[in-house]
């Protein structure tokens, strides 16, 4: 099943801003809700953002209850070589995701 | 759900107003001042729609192409098998439900037809209404019409299914005694507890509604409104619903499949 789409240009000119959006099926559910009967519904978001481009880190972010569900991340990085560029997804109950996307530098 | 005391009384009044207007009730919406729940909507929900990196439906699109492509059931079969590639086989299909079953003699919804594939060709338990893998199914099925005209066909064993779907459409009920016209053609454009009143042409489902925080039937947004009119909901699939939908998918005809769309 779908867990994250990653979206970046499969190449760019060396030295050009490429923008990357991310996009990761999770309910983000806050741990503030309750059910009909009162009952605390437990937090279950996701924590942490990774990229690393050719293992070097570029971004990252932390989520905390208040980011909606499936959330979207876009940011910029600058296309410095060809290779590949990794996203990990951390979250609690042992959420893990990771893609990977590869990109041509010329 | 404490939020729901507000918008209640809000439409309480609003009800009043209604009723005060409801004398020079207008007729059905004319085909060129149709306009799209998408027109309604914010440059940021609109942008969201409109990128595909960016939609969130998206990921039920993807479930479903898996789904699509699994054997299930007890003759092993998976949708591909029999429909092969779903972008060339179900193109168009979405515009054209609810649809009559020759078998039940009478229309049936996009869900209601999948499950009866799963039933009766793949020999597996249908899926729940409002389920994940429904949805996502749905949405992958709907989005192979993307951007084509909503083409319902009436003839002579649809009308009759037609006439009660319209008759539901302007039929006052719920202790508000409201009918989906006054809204939705009386009143289109103005707004509810600050919220557009839209003409309620169902061209985007299954649609992710930001509300939701998920993806939701044409079913499930009726549900809603009725529950809004204070009136008992009819449970998923029901008779009253698949002709209600048929309705306002003939009310829409020509109108553009935007699924899956996105709506606050």
């Amino acid at each position: 099943m779908a867990r994250a789409v990653v979206t970046l240009p499969a190449q760019a000119r060396r030295g050009e801003i490429i923008e990357i959006k991310t996009l990761a099926a999770h309910p983000m559910e806050t741990g503030f809700r309750r059910t009909q009967l009162g009952e605390l519904i437990p937090r279950d978001i996701i924590r942490r953002f990774v990229c690393t481009y050719n293992g070097a880190e570029v971004f990252r972010v932390d989520l905390h209850p208040a980011v909606a569900a499936n959330p979207l991340i876009a940011f910029t990085t600058v296309a410095t070589e060809s290779g590949t560029i990794a996203f990990q997804w951390v979250g609690d109950n042992g959420y893990s995701v990771t893609e990977t996307a590869s990109i041509r530098v010329e | 759900m404490s939020i729901c005391t507000r918008p209640c009384l809000v439409l309480a009044a609003a009800c009043v107003l209604l009723d005060l207007r409801a004398a020079g009730a207008a007729a059905e919406i004319p085909p060129a001042e149709r306009r799209s729940g998408y027109e309604f909507m914010g440059r940021e929900t609109r942008a969201m729609q409109d990128d595909d990196a960016g939609n969130p439906g998206l990921l039920w699109v993807l479930d479903g192409e898996a789904l699509w492509k699994r054997k299930a059931g007890a003759a092993d079969r998976a949708c591909a098998d029999c429909h092969g590639d779903a972008r060339a086989s179900m193109k168009g299909i979405a515009a054209r439900y609810p649809a009559i079953d020759a078998a039940l003699g009478r229309p049936v919804n996009l869900e209601q037809r999948i499950n009866a594939c799963r039933t009766g060709r793949q020999k597996a338990a249908p899926l729940a209404f409002e389920s994940r893998d429904l949805l996502a199914l749905t949405a992958y099925v709907a989005r192979q019409s993307r951007g084509l005209p909503i083409d319902i066909a009436i003839d002579e064993p649809t009308r009759p299914f037609l006439q009660a779907g319209r008759e539901t459409f302007y039929r006052r009920q719920g202790q508000l005694n409201l009918a989906c016209a006054q809204c939705h053609d009386d009143h289109w454009g103005a707004k509810l507890a600050g919220s557009p009143i839209t003409q309620a042409h169902p061209t985007g489902y299954p649609l992710y509604r930001l509300e939701w925080q998920g993806l939701g039937s044409l079913e499930r947004r009726l549900r809603s409104c009725l529950a809004g009119m204070r009136a008992e909901p009819y449970a998923y699939g029901a008779p009253e619903f698949v002709d209600l939908e048929l309705y306002l998918m003939w009310r829409a005809r020509g109108m553009k499949i935007e699924t899956p769309a996105v709506r606050p």
